[in-house]
Parts: C-alpha cells; sequence; structure tokens
C-alpha cells in the first residue's frame, strides 16, 4: 500500500475498525468530531452501528449497553463532553465494561478554547471519575500511530475490562501527514473475553480469573448477568462486606498494576550519552523531537523521551532514566502536569524543569531549545 | 528541500480544503506533507488559516515558520500573515478583497473571487482558482497531479466546474 494523507482523527476511526469496533455512540464536539463523522462512514459498511446521541452523557451511556451485548465500543468527545462523561467513566470501570473514550484535547478549563490545542486533561484522564479506580491512558503522536493506539486502546479495554483513555490532542488529531497504515495481517487483536464455565457448572460473572479479570458473558447469551456500579461480590450483586469491599478495590488496581510492564510504553532517542533529557508526549513531543536534534547539532548532549502511555505512569523507566541524567526538562501544552509525576519518579536523583505552555498555540522548537540551554546552565554539562 | 506554504482567509473561503488538497498532490507524488490549520469557533466569517509543509525528510514539528509562499484571501489575512515570510518569498494576494497590498517586495495580485465568480459562476470555486495560481507560482507539484487531486476531493458532480477554476487559476499568472 502506497502512503496517502491522512488526518489523525480520521486514522482513529480506521483503527477502530481495524481492532473490530462495531459500536459508536457520540455527540459531536471540535476537535473529535472527525472521528464520529469517520466512524458514520465506516461502520455502516461492515454492518455495524453509529449512533449520535442527544448528548454525551447518553453518547457514554449507549456504549456501555453495547459493550454489554457483546460489542466492540468507542466514544470520542473533548474536555466539556469528557466531563460530561465521568460518572459513567466510573461506572465502567466498577462495572468492568471493556469502553474506548478518545479524548482529543483543547484549551479549558469549561469551554475554553474550542478550536486550539492543549494537553491539560492529563490528570482528568487519571483521577476525572471518582473513587479508587486504575485507568489505562494512550497518547499518540503521529497520524500512523493515532491508527495503531487506537488498536491498542481497544485491545487493552478489552483484555482488563477497563476503560480506557485514548488521550489526543488537537495537534495531532487534526494533523494530516503521509502514513502508510499496517497490513491486516499484522494487526493483532484481542478478543472478547468469554465465560469458561456453564451455568450448570457455577459460572459467576465477576470470578476473577488467574490474571485478576473476570469474564463476564455478553448480555444474551444465556447467562444471568447482574451488572452494577455498587461494590459487588463474584455474583455482580451488591455486597455491604468490607472484606469484600477490600478486595474489590485492590483487584481494580492489581489487574492493571501487575501488567504494568506490558501496558507501559516509552520512546527514547538520543539517550546513549545524554547528560540531560526531554519528557514529553502526544503532539508536544513532535516540536520536542526537532528541538533536540537541534540541540544536538549544536553538540549539546541531549536526549529525547517520549510517553506512549500515559496510566499507568511509567515510574520505573523515568526513576532510571533520573539516575543517569543531570536533569529532565517536562514539555507540555499546560500549566504543569506531567512533570509532578516526573518529579515523583525522579524522587530529587536529578534536577526536574517544567517547560509548559497555555496560551492556544503550540511550542516553538526554539522555546525547547531555550529550556535545554538553561538547564545545562543550571546543573553544569555540555 | 523543505517548502513551507501559509494559506490565509476567512472561514467559508475553502483556504483549508486547498491546503488539503495541495498537500495530497505532494504526496502522490512521493514527497512528505503535513498540512496543520486554525480556525476560530465561527463556522463562517472567523479567521482560517492552513499550512503545508513539503519535504522530501519525514516532518516533526508541524508549524510554519518564515513561509517560501502565503496566499490571503482577505486584507485581515494579508496583514497578520504576510509578516514571517521569508524575505525571498512570495505574497498571493486576492486583487478584490486585499486592497491594500503588504509593504513587501515580491506580491502578485489575482482576481481570484472575482474570476471565480465571473468565470464560473460561484464564488464557491475561489479556492480552487487560488491552487491553480498556487501550482504555477511554486511550481510544487506538476498541473496533472494537482488536477487528480482535486478530482479526488471535490463531489463528483462538480469536477468540470472545478477543473475550469483550477485551470483559470493557472492561466491568470505568468
Amino acid at each position: 500500500m502506497s502512503a496517502k494523507l491522512m488526518q489523525g482523527n480520521e486514522a482513529v476511526a480506521e483503527g477502530a475498525l481495524a481492532a473490530g469496533v462495531r459500536f459508536f455512540g457520540g455527540y459531536p464536539i471540535t476537535p473529535s468530531t472527525e472521528i464520529a463523522e469517520g466512524m458514520a462512514k465506516l461502520l455502516p459498511k461492515v454492518g455495524g452501528t453509529f449512533i449520535q446521541m442527544e448528548d454525551e452523557i447518553a453518547s457514554m451511556g449507549v456504549v456501555l449497553g453495547a459493550s454489554l451485548a457483546g460489542k466492540k465500543v468507542l466514544t470520542a468527545s473533548s474536555g466539556p463532553g469528557i466531563s460530561l462523561k465521568q460518572e459513567l467513566i466510573g461506572y465502567a470501570a466498577a462495572a468492568e465494561i471493556p469502553v474506548v473514550i478518545v479524548n482529543v484535547q483543547r484549551v479549558g478549563p469549561s469551554t475554553g478554547q474550542p478550536t486550539a490545542p492543549s494537553q491539560g486533561d492529563v490528570m482528568q484522564a487519571r483521577w476525572g471519575t471518582h473513587g479508587d479506580h486504575s485507568i489505562i491512558a494512550l497518547s499518540p503522536w503521529s497520524v500512523r500511530e493515532s491508527f495503531e493506539l487506537t488498536i491498542k486502546a481497544i485491545n487493552y479495554a478489552e483484555k482488563f475490562r477497563t476503560p480506557v483513555i485514548l488521550l489526543m490532542d488537537e495537534i495531532v488529531g487534526h494533523l494530516r501527514e503521509n502514513v502508510e497504515l499496517p497490513a491486516e495481517n499484522e494487526i493483532e487483536i484481542y478478543p472478547r473475553r468469554t465465560p469458561k464455565k456453564s451455568r450448570a457448572e457455577g459460572y459467576e460473572p465477576y470470578t476473577p480469573d488467574e490474571d485478576l479479570v473476570p469474564n463476564v458473558a455478553n448480555f444474551g447469551e444465556g447467562y444471568h448477568v447482574h451488572v452494577t456500579g455498587l461494590i459487588h461480590d463474584e455474583t455482580g450483586f451488591p455486597s455491604g462486606s468490607p472484606k469484600i469491599t477490600a478486595e474489590f478495590i485492590k483487584r481494580m488496581h492489581e489487574k492493571i498494576s501487575r501488567a504494568a510492564d506490558e501496558i507501559i510504553e516509552v520512546e527514547t532517542d538520543f539517550m546513549d550519552d545524554a547528560e540531560i533529557a526531554v519528557v514529553s508526549f502526544g503532539g508536544t513531543a513532535r516540536t520536542a523531537y526537532e528541538a533536540v536534534r537541534n540541540s544536538r547539532a549544536k553538540g549539546l548532549k541531549v536526549g529525547f523521551v517520549r510517553l506512549v502511555t500515559i496510566w499507568p505512569f511509567a515510574d520505573k523507566i523515568i526513576a532510571e532514566l533520573a539516575k543517569k541524567v543531570k536533569g529532565l526538562i517536562v514539555a507540555e501544552l499546560n500549566y504543569g502536569q506531567i512533570v509532578g509525576e516526573v518529579q515523583r519518579a525522579a524522587n530529587g536523583n536529578c534536577a526536574v524543569k517544567l517547560c509548559a505552555k497555555y496560551d492556544m498555540t503550540i511550542f516553538e522548537p526554539e522555546e525547547i531549545e531555550s529550556a535545554i540551554d538553561e538547564l545545562i546552565s543550571e546543573v553544569g554539562g555540555k | 528541500m523543505r517548502k513551507q506554504l501559509r494559506l490565509s482567509g476567512s472561514g467559508g473561503q475553502g483556504v483549508i480544503t486547498a491546503a488539503i488538497i495541495l498537500a495530497e498532490a505532494a504526496v502522490s507524488e512521493g514527497k512528505q506533507a503535513v498540512q496543520s490549520q486554525s480556525y476560530g469557533p465561527e463556522a463562517r466569517g472567523g479567521a482560517s488559516k492552513s499550512e503545508v509543509i513539503i519535504d522530501d525528510e519525514k516532518i516533526f514539528h508541524p508549524h510554519v515558520k518564515s513561509p517560501d509562499f502565503v496566499l490571503a484571501m482577505t486584507q485581515k489575512a494579508a496583514d497578520k500573515y504576510f509578516t514571517d515570510l521569508n524575505s525571498e518569498g512570495v505574497l498571493i494576494l486576492d486583487d478584490d478583497l486585499v486592497p491594500n497590498s503588504p509593504d513587501f517586495k515580491n506580491i502578485i495580485r489575482v482576481p481570484i473571487t472575482k474570476l471565480a465568480v465571473e468565470k464560473i459562476g460561484k464564488a464557491l470555486f475561489s479556492n480552487i482558482v487560488a491552487l491553480g495560481v498556487i501550482v504555477k507560482v511554486t511550481k510544487l507539484v506538476d498541473f496533472e497531479t494537482i488536477k487528480k487531486a482535486v478530482a479526488h476531493r471535490v463531489p463528483p458532480h462538480t469536477i468540470e466546474q472545478n477543473m475550469a477554476a483550477l485551470q483559470i487559476g493557472y492561466d491568470s499568472v505568468e
């Protein structure tokens, strides 16, 4: 297949289709609308369902229903819509319903700057819905990666029966560039989990498997499944037991944390002799990469670190990096969010400097290069 | 060799669509291209800008700095977006919609919208007229390539008019 020009949001729709998504419920909002448009075009061709609901809350509800009925599902929105979806994202976490929510970030809070890029929803992706819960969030930096990470997000949602946030930004969502999508036989798909026991053998929908994830039967396939946001036991019915509550909350976290090494992806470049490094993610990483290359051309020993997985956070990788370099610059298009995680993981082993921007415009390479120059003069080195 | 373009005007003039078609044409010739855009929350009438970078190498940072070519379809866009033009660059202006030329060396004035209205019958085609002008001035892609890219992108029943618009733009400059 030869390269063609494709937009990040279009690639998300293509990726969803390739991952087996057959149901999309949504409500349009800039800068995510092209995802809904793409699904509306693609899904009917494969017998799937696209539905535009009356609002973002209903959009979240309808995809959860479709997921429980056995479909792989996707919804997409931006800040204001993602805020509305939070209650049902928590429900999906508690009831362990596979779902992927795409957030094409724009400037907030509230309706903010509807068409301007931002990476201000990093912490919302982690803690937007209330209560102790785990989450997976992935952030692509290119059109091809938007396709690939959509597939990964769907696979993780299915494998861990959890909500997964695809944390896009306007930069990548609206960017068009050359893309060659992987061939069908290069794409791995995680199928919907199925019960391992019959009803006669004593099947209970929320009995965790060895990987701590339950094999909840799809509705309409002959099993009794009770679904609730209340803390429940293995039958799926609410329980008032302190022991069951503690076990439940622990399992919610551990089903993800035990697989952290599999989920956490960090891309690095120019790290061999690096004395400092720039940590970034999503669309900002494109500018950071150019800044690092320019600094290298000036003879500065700077490395490039890109968080592909945002949550769970790459604690171990950042901790190890912090022991190797004198300082880390965190470049993010917000007032400073992931920098706190980097500081925590670095644990005082190197300097951590924030390079933040929140004026509706993306970074220019020179801005990150200035931060590189400043950090080098602060920590010494070349 | 990296070439950078900025197409600017107001929402509804089709500068973003023109930029997408140009980038698609470049990709079909085997080049690397990125196209980005910025616009206000309004559906029509707000400021609209789209940028295209064409290169032989992979493009990371997607924003244009000191463009080689700027198209301005409104006075406001002309005043705002010519400032960082490469000193050897070219500023293309809609002759009627941009009455006052900014202080710049290389300016090409073409009655883009007027040509679309008088020769095709609708201002709707002005972005394709502009595309014809851009391809002639920049020589970034072959005229045959841009014809295919336009035909691929526009609704089938408008192909004939769009081909005419492209040719009119192409023929309007030396």
